[in-house]
């Protein structure tokens, strides 16, 4: 089962390889994994997407709670909760092809962010499944080079997992 | 009051009540060893290799319950101490390892003695400090302190960069009295909901074993363990980490489980309906093949750390807690129930399992021609019973025989590298405890291959006038190695041969300590008498044994607990009876 995992961390060095090094060390899977601060200075926010069947998860759970560092942990998955990624695609977009991917990218709801005579950089926002079918829409042979921020996740209603 | 850096390392060790340090000075920590030599109040002993400063701080964490400090300089310093780091990580052991560091604007740059011993160290760390500012110092060495003796136990290190000790600059010093840290809250009490379904389970139990590990012994639980053997007449095993939590002479001991335990041990576990694990992992080394432990038997596991319950078998009731409290609640618990362990079932229990011990599956071939190495241990049990008794090993063949024959009474008092394995360990850890204990007998039990290599460590012992009792089971070989090689690669015996020999007594004679070779079973007992009755002295035993003799019973790994190996000697016995 595929699991998003929150995690509130101290911002120190080295917390991230802490987090990264149990991974690797304990030989679980990372699907992907972003960082950044908090509107709290000393606070990270690291969010997971991890794959494991009950057993793996829990000790992925109980592992990361085990780490100094982190403060505070929340398997996303277990309730309701809203999934964005964010995706910057440079695509070529030569004569012929230039009206149809500016359709592509209003259908979508995409922003193209830089242009040159021959490209277009689209940026977009969503759930993975949403990037993945627009790579898929995106005519055969014109991608030249994707980049993904990875899910970041919260959880649904009015109550925080902050501190 | 205002101090510099290194004087502040050394005033917040004072503060925390170290008595000793072990190290090795270098050049990252000079303006430490300068503030250590202008201070009475904390003594450091001089090792001979780095590896030998952990696992003798280990070792006096381990006898005393109280955190080893060790001290090494950057780079080479450092990875020489990661061996003894990782031997405390597994075992759960409080220690603070300082570890110099070069100045922070080289940090990168690849400078002399320069290596990321922060990064070579967090997999076997509890946690690990790189400290970049002089104010920070107290504030982390408390940290430090802290994680490392609460909660779950273990080793903590801290990097001081070479500037951040600078004797010039100098700054006002206070000691934080209490740490609170947002992101680290030990749990002290098990959950009452947990304890009394625990109860619940364990008065409806027809066939429950207590199985403990060294849990137990870090928590200081084993009188609260006794109580609750009493309390319930259950029959009770101990992991090598957990040995000496309850009397071995107590007739509800059944001995070590797992690998190298005893048959009454591993059948009482592979039979029970109940399982009342404390404190205790569910190594490898205990459950044998996972799919086959305990087939019958719902599980209660107490465990401080809650990333150890479930991790390797999945536990019915878990609680999370300190040992001691839990126990205590349990057994106030148990005490107000009108139910009782079901006392018919207990019987007709204990009769199946004296027959498991009328076995006797630790029998042995008796010889006056070579010294078993079994009856070295056994001899080694009568003449110490009556001391106030410290025995430290090595790893392989000899641990396990000090293991299965020496009936160890009381807690701390069996001091082993259980989790990692760690030859080389006993001599330095020896030293932590005699250092320690001055007026205790502390042993190590050792082998050729293992103690050669911490042998450098007799000078130390010579140095600081430890009157360590050394006995070397010397069998020639490897002998843990061989046994496998005999047993699984039809005896080719690979590189298994300890070669090349020195003559042991000698070699601990130019070290300044009496030296002895033994080589007869009838020499024996005179033999530790008289090593015993050097109270000031470190004598050197090189006992020759019996070399290929073999530890039984033995579960294969990837066995189950019933599918031990018993010894060819007892299975031949029993065929010819």
């Amino acid at each position: 089962m595929r699991h998003i995992i929150s995690v509130l961390i101290e911002n120190e060095s080295g917390a991230l390889a802490r987090v990264a090094g149990l991974f690797a060390a304990r030989g679980y899977n990372i699907e992907s994994l972003t960082v950044a601060p908090t509107e709290d200075a000393t606070l990270s926010r690291m969010t997971l997407v991890t794959k494991g069947d009950e057993r793996v998860i829990e000790q992925i759970v109980k592992q990361l709670n085990k780490l100094i560092d982190v403060v505070k942990l929340l398997d996303l998955s277990e309730g309701p909760h809203i999934e964005r990624e964010l995706m910057m695609a440079k695509v070529k977009a030569e004569k012929g092809l230039r009206e149809e991917l500016k359709r592509l990218a209003d259908i979508f709801r995409a922003n193209i962010v830089d242009v040159t005579a021959t490209s277009y950089t689209i940026e977009l926002t969503g759930h993975g499944h949403k990037l993945d079918a627009f790579l898929e829409a995106v005519p055969e042979g014109a991608i030249i080079e994707v980049v993904r921020s990875g899910p970041l996740g919260i959880g649904r209603g009015a109550k925080g997992a902050g501190l | 009051m205002e101090l510099s850096g290194a004087e502040i390392v050394v005033q917040a060790l004072i503060d925390e009540g170290v008595e000793y340090i072990w190290g090795y000075p270098g050049g990252a920590v000079l303006h430490i060893y300068d503030a250590l030599f202008q201070q009475k109040k904390i003594r450091h002993i001089l090792v001979r290799h780095e590896q030998a400063a952990t696992h003798a701080a280990d070792g006096y964490a381990r006898a005393t319950g109280k955190p080893g400090v060790a001290l090494v300089t950057s780079g080479p310093g450092a990875t020489n101490a990661v061996t003894g780091i990782a031997t405390a990580y597994m075992d759960s052991i409080p220690m603070v390892v300082l570890t110099g560091q070069v100045p922070t604007p080289f940090i990168g740059s690849d400078a002399f003695q320069e290596v990321d011993i922060t990064g070579i160290t967090r997999p076997c760390v509890k946690h690990n400090f790189l400290i970049k500012r002089v104010e920070d110092i107290a504030e982390t060495m408390a940290k430090a302190f802290y994680i490392a003796t609460t909660g779950r136990p273990g080793p903590v290190l801290i990097d001081i960069p070479k500037d951040v000790t600078d004797p010039n600059v100098r700054i006002p010093y206070e000691y934080p009295k209490k740490i609170s840290m947002r992101s680290y809250k030990p749990v002290e009490k098990g959950h009452p909901k947990q304890i009394r379904k625990a109860v619940d389970l364990m008065v409806k139990a027809q066939r429950p074993v207590i199985y403990t590990g060294g849990g137990v012994i870090l928590g200081d639980a084993s009188e609260e363990l006794r109580k609750l053997v009493e309390a319930t007449d259950f029959p009770v095993t101990h992991t090598l980490m957990g040995l000496g939590a309850v009397p071995a002479s107590d007739r509800r001991f059944l001995g070590m489980l797992g690998m190298h335990g005893t048959y009454e041990a591993n059948m009482a576990m592979h039979e029970s309906d109940l399982i009342v694990a404390i404190g205790a992992r569910f190594d490898d080394r205990v459950t044998g093949k996972l799919a086959s432990f305990c087939p019958q038997a719902k599980i209660i596991h107490v465990d401080v750390d809650p990333a150890s319950i479930s991790k390797n078998v999945k536990v019915d009731v878990p609680i999370v807690g300190q040992v001691k409290p839990v126990l205590r609640d349990m057994l106030k618990v148990l005490s107000e129930r009108k139910t009782k362990p079901d006392a018919e079932a207990l019987k007709k229990w204990w009769e199946r399992i004296e027959g498991w011990r009328a076995v006797e599956c630790l029998k042995y071939p008796p010889s006056d021609k070579v010294i078993k190495p079994q009856f070295a241990i056994e001899m080694l049990h009568k003449v110490t019973r009556r001391r106030d008794f410290y025995l430290t090993s090595d790893v392989g063949q000899h641990q396990m025989f000090a293991a299965q024959f020496y009936p160890f009474e009381k807690p701390r008092r069996w001091i082993n590298s259980g989790g990692l394995g760690t030859m080389g360990f006993g001599l330095p850890a020896a030293m932590g405890v005699q250092q320690a204990f001055p007026k205790a007998t502390v042993a190590c039990v050792t082998g050729e291959a293992s103690i050669q290599m911490c042998i450098q460590e007799l000078a130390t012992c010579s140095q600081y006038k430890l009157p360590l009792k050394i006995i070397l089971l010397n069998n020639g070989y490897m002998g843990m190695v061989r046994q496998w090689q005999e047993l699984f690669y039809e005896g080719r015996y690979s590189h298994s041969y300890v070669d090349a020999l020195p003559d042991f007594a000698a070699l601990a004679e130019t070290y300044g300590h009496v030296g002895m070779t033994i080589e007869d079973p009838g020499d024996l007992e005179a033999a530790y008498k008289e090593a015993f009755a050097m109270k000031d002295r470190l004598v050197f035993m090189n006992v020759l044994v019996d070399p290929e003799e073999n530890v039984y019973p033995m579960i294969e790994a990837g066995k189950g607990h019933h599918e031990m190996h018993m010894s060819p000697y007892l299975t031949a016995e029993r065929e010819l009876a």
